[in-house]
């Protein structure tokens, strides 16, 4: 595509070899054919939350936290307190006697929790001078209770009040924390999956009981979601997904995903390739699908059939950040390479799977990772394998993406290292909507 | 004296005593086709026997000492009179009998009296000499002239007399502006030099009686001596002196204060007081004008003045040296009457067909608010001609106020019939009462016009001279006419704001003079700060002149009267009026909302009068542009410098000149890439164009000249960028639509070549090193008559006049898209979005014959349309949409 300005240019990039990746200009299916650059941080824009239909905040390094209106563009107010990096951030529902009011909980570097106001942009409460930074939050809206996950794990109620903590229950820390049934918690920290219940004894003072220990990763856990209300699932650094019961806390299907060269390659080669390549960056699911963002792979797993729907070992240029699911057949990844792709999970045209894509292991419980025959593992993959088919990208970031927030056919909202938010929406919508504008204010106006 | 100079042709040799019998006619005759073209086939002939080539402005002086002279000539080259005897015509014009009242001792009273002369306007013409002029006959004062007065003259000399004929109004209207800026600098040096002789007086007053009240102690039997009786006839003549001074100083203080007769006399009220200032100091007993207030530097200044001895004896009186034009008036106010002359003679030049379509495209121009943004020059950044006529005021002061008069429109045809109107006013009345806006001021105003033409049709052989003969009720109906005719429509009420957006082109010389204008005087301290105060008038959308009504007390009563007058006749129609209410907003939020729709913030939102851009003066000049000047521009793009060709950029207001200068650019590229059509289809759909090139100049041209193609390029072509060297982001491609962009061999160079890439989806590259052109492909018919490479017109100007119009129908057709409300809309409601787009299309293939891709174009100016009409961009806060298709690429070479 640049040769042309560059006169002759031999080298081509690893972008260009992947020529299926290659959508080109043309790509009838994107929708995103309007977009709004948001500017408003300094820094590296982190996390992006939904407030409502029509909001959302960002968050990044410099601490600030902005509340936008996705309809407009407009940014609403701008959360100015924390000093230092915004490590986590949520919305919580507070609730009143007669209202439920969203509001914002945030964790910064500078080591305090703070609680917004979206509406007004007041910081409700404020924490400070906790032990350690917060790396997660968690809110059990049920419970009117929150709890946030660092070196420690507190448990918090809607007046910010210090309901009980667990000091210390790992050198590295909590990096996720799930809500799982019956009042209790899953907190990922390092290799292990840490159950808690949350219960309430006779002296009705709130404490924190540690359940189990689930250590069956081989390496850091990088991600922990809830797929359903059975079943939750985590992906480590090297690789491995381990889908579990959410009420006796049981593997019930152990995936390693392994991609590979070629077919010959041992499994001591694949143990020696860098780590980064298969690790499980993020998890998502939608209930029936988990989607793991794998190095720069996307993977597609079902849960009912307990298998690999879909894959593409080579879905970004660089590691993939953040995915989701739009439909059963949709999804969207985003990457460092600072570009958004979606896709769709198509049936696979006979004979047409590409022959040296990739490679997995499709292990039971208890199985080490070394897995029979490749060739038959194919032949029992080929029935189920759909494909995973680029249909559109986004290019609009000069830097990593970092994170997307979908509004539907309102819009995504994604941000990115270059301090940036791009608001893209559906042009023709857009356009009728503003169609619609037009003629209301004409009649307002009376005429021209 | 020279008898009365010739009457105005009105009645040449071949159609004299031939009353045109045919009814008012639809076209004015110069643009209907001779039936029995004449021997000598130009229609300019008839005037080509005069001695000049271009219309100019002469002010000549009758002096007392030799005779009627001239003075000066605007333009000042030799050239611009030719062969034009000066000397002679002076005489001509000079000799006309202007009633000069009395001067000197009126019977029954004591001292000389100054006569305040109101101005008088006379059309003459030399048939010998093929000159027509319009004379403006004014009297400045003098201390050592003869009855203090000093006649001059101002002159616009034309070859064409129907010009001055039928655009008598707006001369007379700029000519009493220049007038009285002299008249006001020429009072406040009279009133100067009335105060230095004063001094002298009283000084010498002072000696005298010293030198009498010692000779009387030295000697007190020789009272009676002739020497002493001398000196005490002299004593006695300077009292009498000094009483007559002290009087002629009252005078000129007063003047002010006097009823004018004159409705084009409009004043700068600050001026007024400034004058009165001066009287003010030195006469304390005048306290009565409380209005003003005192001048510290004013009044610290004055000493500085040591008083001489006067010689009883004057000089002889061919001895003296008359002072000039110059010194008779104030410095300042000298240079802005120059400037309001020059800018007189700069807006009156061209033929009066040229003229006249100007100002038709003008005030049509100004009926198509929503859609002028795209591809037409700002409405008003030429209008002053329209609308901002005022009393010019150099004095810098921190609050200026001036009044807005509306001159009278041309007119064409010179025997209107009774109920035939200006054809203007006529168009415009149509078109308002069309949108049901109108109201029928028209009927209720005979045109004033009819009047004067039907009186000097007649034939009569003597120069007809308005002002000082013209009766109050005429000058009412005068105003009146004005007024209406540029009232009708309420969009185009001209506010302060409205006023102040349309900016630079507007400035005048003076810094701050674009700000607290038009502020009624009762509402605002004369020393207050530069509140803008927006004045609306709702009278059935008439915008009065409140503030001249305040200024003056006599002419507010005018306008007043006139305002009832309105009212009455419109009450006679039967058409139901709202009570005159007068809506002052002093709020400054308020002032957002009568902003101009099309400005940008840089410019209008800083209320600094540091703002005033130099360059308003000069764009001013070039946006009078005259027909002989449009032509001569044809080659200049290549021979100048290339910084100063290539105007696109901020700050700078693009002028008419330089678009025309880019038609040839732009006519250039068309006939040298054949390629061109795919790149003014993207510029039209809204895809950024990116010029790639390593000669700066080369791609500076290439963007100016494209920049006519762009939509809604901004007022100061904000979304063009005509040069950049670094690599560009997102935000570039979204803010520029079209971008000179410079090649680099360095490493900078591949990020920059990165930057292409990545965003190649959005924009479309035009390397013109390689002339090449990578752009999505078109195989529409609507550009082919604009980018034809094989085009037969050979002059930039034609061809930036070919694409106006070609733009103007595109604009026009996107228009119709915009608000033809069931192309958006369903019409029922089980119609869906599906069957709307349909319609849609339909509509655009079968109704305006359009292809796929030229659909886009009018999709893009419908968009465009819609945005600035839901929200311009100076008012929101939210960042602008970006939209773009995702379509595949060629590569198109030569």
């Amino acid at each position: 595509m640049l040769r042309w300005i560059l006169g002759s240019r031999e080298a081509q990039s690893a972008l260009e070899k992947s020529s299926v990746l290659c959508i080109g200009e043309e790509q009838p299916q994107n929708c995103f054919t309007e977009l709004q650059v948001l500017k408003g941080h300094f820094d590296i824009v982190r996390f992006l939350v939904q407030i409502d239909d029509f909001r959302c905040a960002s968050a990044g390094d410099d601490g600030l936290v902005l509340v936008w209106n996705t309809e407009t563009g407009e940014k609403l107010l701008e959360l100015r307190g924390h000093s230092q990096q915004i490590t986590a951030i949520t919305t919580f529902k507070c609730r009143n006697a007669l209202t439920t009011q969203t509001m914002l909980i945030t964790a910064s570097s500078d080591r305090s929790l703070s609680l917004w106001d979206p509406d007004t942009g007041n910081r409700v409460q404020t924490i400070a001078d906790l032990h350690s930074s917060v790396k997660c939050l968690l809110v059990l809206e049920r419970l009117c209770l929150w709890l946030s996950g660092g070196e420690e794990l507190c448990v918090w109620n809607q007046d910010f009040q210090l309901q009980c903590h667990q000091p210390n229950p790992s050198d590295t820390g909590i990096i996720a924390l799930i809500e799982l049934p019956k009042n209790c918690v899953a907190a990922a920290m390092d290799k292990e999956i840490v159950i808690y219940r949350l219960t309430v004894p006779a002296d009705s003072v709130l404490c924190l009981t540690e359940m189990q220990r689930l250590s069956d990763h081989r390496d850091q856990i990088r991600a922990l979601i809830n797929v359903n209300d059975n079943m939750f699932a985590s992906g480590s650094h090297v690789g491995e997904l381990i889908l579990w019961d959410a009420i006796d806390w049981n593997i019930l299907a152990y995936e390693h995903i392994l991609w590979e060269e070629s077919q010959s390659a041992s499994e001591i080669r694949m143990g020696s390739s860098k780590p980064s390549e298969m690790s499980i960056q993020h998890l998502c699911s939608n209930g029936k699908l988990i989607l793991a963002a794998v190095g720069s792979g996307l993977y597609v797993y079902s849960v009912l059939t307990k298998t690999v729907l879909a894959y593409r070992k080579v879905a970004h240029d660089s590691n993939v950040l953040h995915t989701m699911l739009l439909s059963d057949s949709e999804l969207i990844s985003c990457s460092e390479d600072g570009s958004v792709r979606m896709w769709e999970i198509q049936d696979l045209p006979l004979a047409a799977e590409p022959a040296s894509a990739g490679f997995f292991g499709m292990l039971t419980f208890g199985r080490s990772s070394k897995h029979s025959g490749p060739p038959s593992k194919k032949v029992l993959d080929v029935s189920n394998l759909k494909m995973l088919e680029l249909i559109g990208d986004l290019i609009g970031h000069s830097g990593a993406v970092q994170m997307f927030v979908s509004f539907k056919e309102n819009g995504l909202v994604t941000c990115s290292t270059d301090h940036l938010l791009i608001l893209w929406k559906n042009g023709e919508r857009q356009s009728h909507l503003r169609s619609l504008k037009l003629f209301q204010k004409l009649e307002e106006n009376g005429g021209l | 004296m020279i008898g009365s100079p010739d009457v105005v042709a009105f009645t040449k040799e071949d159609d004299y005593g031939q009353p045109n019998p045919e009814p008012w006619p639809p076209i004015p005759e110069e643009f209907s086709i001779p039936l029995y073209p004449l021997a000598d086939s130009n229609p300019w002939a008839k005037t080509s026997y005069a001695k000049f080539t271009k219309d100019f402005i002469l002010i000549s002086e009758f002096s007392e000492q030799v005779g009627p002279q001239p003075l000066l000539t605007i333009p000042d080259e030799p050239k611009v009179c030719g062969t034009f005897d000066l000397n002679y015509f002076s005489l001509r014009i000079m000799s006309v009998d202007y009633q000069a009242s009395f001067v000197g001792h009126p019977p029954g009273s004591g001292y000389p009296r100054l006569s305040f002369v109101e101005d008088s306007r006379v059309v003459l013409g030399d048939s010998k000499e093929g000159a027509f002029a319009y004379v403006h006959h004014l009297t400045l004062y003098d201390l050592e002239a003869r009855g203090f007065v000093r006649p001059f003259c101002m002159a616009y000399i034309s070859a064409d007399e129907r010009k001055i004929m039928l655009q008598f109004q707006e001369l007379s209207l700029r000519f009493s502006q220049a007038s009285e800026c002299l008249k006001a600098g020429n009072r406040r040096a009279f009133a100067k030099e009335l105060q230095r002789k004063l001094q002298d007086l009283e000084y010498t007053h002072s000696v005298l009686q010293r030198e009498e009240g010692l000779q009387r102690e030295a000697d007190p039997q020789t009272r009676y001596s002739a020497h002493a009786v001398e000196k005490a006839n002299e004593l006695a003549n300077v009292e009498k002196s000094i009483y007559e001074h002290r009087d002629l100083l009252k005078q000129i203080t007063s003047y002010h204060g006097r009823p004018r007769r004159d409705p084009h006399a409009a004043m700068c009220h600050k001026c007024m007081s400034c004058i009165g200032e001066e009287g003010q100091i030195l006469t304390e007993d005048e306290a009565g004008e409380g209005e003003m207030e005192e001048d510290e530097d004013g009044v610290k200044r004055r000493p500085s003045y040591t008083p001489q001895l006067i010689r009883a004896k004057s000089a002889k009186c061919f001895d003296k040296r008359l002072k000039t034009l110059q010194e008779l008036c104030d410095e300042t106010f000298y240079e802005a009457s120059m400037e309001l002359l020059k800018e007189t003679e700069r807006s009156f030049r061209g033929d009066l067909c040229y003229l006249y379509t100007r100002r038709l495209d003008r005030s049509l121009r100004r009926k198509q608010k929503v859609t002028n943004f795209l591809f037409e020059e700002e409405v008003c950044e030429d209008n002053d001609e329209e609308v901002t006529i005022r009393p010019f005021c150099p004095v810098n002061h921190s609050v200026e106020l001036y009044t807005l008069l509306k001159p009278p429109h041309i007119v064409l045809a010179p025997e209107p019939l009774e109920d035939a109107t200006e054809p203007f006013s006529e168009i415009s009345h149509t078109l308002d009462s069309e949108l049901g806006l109108g109201e029928s001021h028209l009927e209720s105003s005979p045109s004033d016009q009819t009047l004067e033409t039907q009186d000097s049709s007649e034939g009569t052989k003597c120069s007809y001279s308005s002002g000082t003969n013209m009766t109050k009720q005429q000058d009412q109906q005068h105003n009146l006419d004005s007024v209406i005719s540029e009232a009708p429509d309420p969009d185009s009420d001209v506010t302060p704001d409205h006023e102040r957006e349309s900016s630079s082109e507007d400035m005048e010389t003076t810094a701050g003079d674009d700000e607290g204008d038009h502020t009624p005087v009762s509402l605002l301290e004369p020393n207050g700060e530069c509140e803008e105060t927006p004045l609306e008038v709702c009278e059935s959308d008439l915008l009065l002149p409140i503030d001249t009504a305040c200024c003056m007390s006599q002419d507010g009563f005018l306008y007043e009267d006139l305002a009832a007058d309105t009212a009455d006749e419109s009450d006679h129609n039967s058409k139901i009026q709202p009570p005159q209410t007068l809506v002052v907003n002093q709020e400054p939020q308020a002032l957002h909302l009568l902003q101009d729709h099309y400005t940008v913030g840089s410019l209008s939102e800083s209320p600094a009068a540091g703002l005033v851009l130099p360059v308003g003066q000069h764009a001013d000049s070039v946006s009078h542009v005259s027909v002989e000047e449009g032509s001569d521009c044809t080659m200049s793009t290549s021979t100048g410098s290339d910084r100063a060709h290539s105007p696109f950029g901020y700050g700078a207001v693009v002028t008419l000149r330089q678009r025309r200068k880019a038609g040839q650019g732009a006519l250039r590229f068309v006939r040298q890439y054949p390629f061109a059509i795919q790149a003014l289809w993207c510029l039209l759909s809204g895809r950024t164009l990116v010029v790639l090139g390593e000669d700066e100049g080369r791609v500076r041209k290439l963007v100016a000249a494209l920049a006519l193609f762009v939509p809604g390029p901004g007022k100061s072509a904000e979304r063009i960028q005509a040069w950049m060297s670094c690599p560009f982001s997102l935000s570039d491609i979204y803010r520029w639509k079209l971008i000179g962009l410079q090649r680099v061999s360095s490493p900078m160079g591949s990020s920059l070549l990165y930057s292409l890439s990545r965003y190649s989806r959005y924009i479309s590259i035009l390397d013109i090193d390689q002339k090449t052109l990578r752009c999505p492909p078109y195989h529409g018919q609507l550009l082919s008559n604009i980018a034809d490479h094989r085009t037969s017109i050979r002059r930039g100007s034609s061809y930036f006049l070919h694409l106006q119009s070609v733009l103007c129908r595109l604009a026009a057709k996107a228009f119709l898209l915009t608000f033809t409300h069931h192309l958006h809309l369903p019409v029922s409601l089980e119609e869906g979005p599906e069957v709307v787009k349909g319609r849609r299309l339909c509509f655009l293939q079968e109704q305006l014959g359009l292809d796929e891709d030229d659909n886009e174009i009018l999709l893009y100016l419908s968009q465009l349309i819609t945005r600035q009409y839901l929200q311009p961009p100076s008012e929101s806060t939210a960042p602008p949409c970006f939209s773009f298709k995702y379509t595949t690429s060629d590569l198109y070479k030569i």
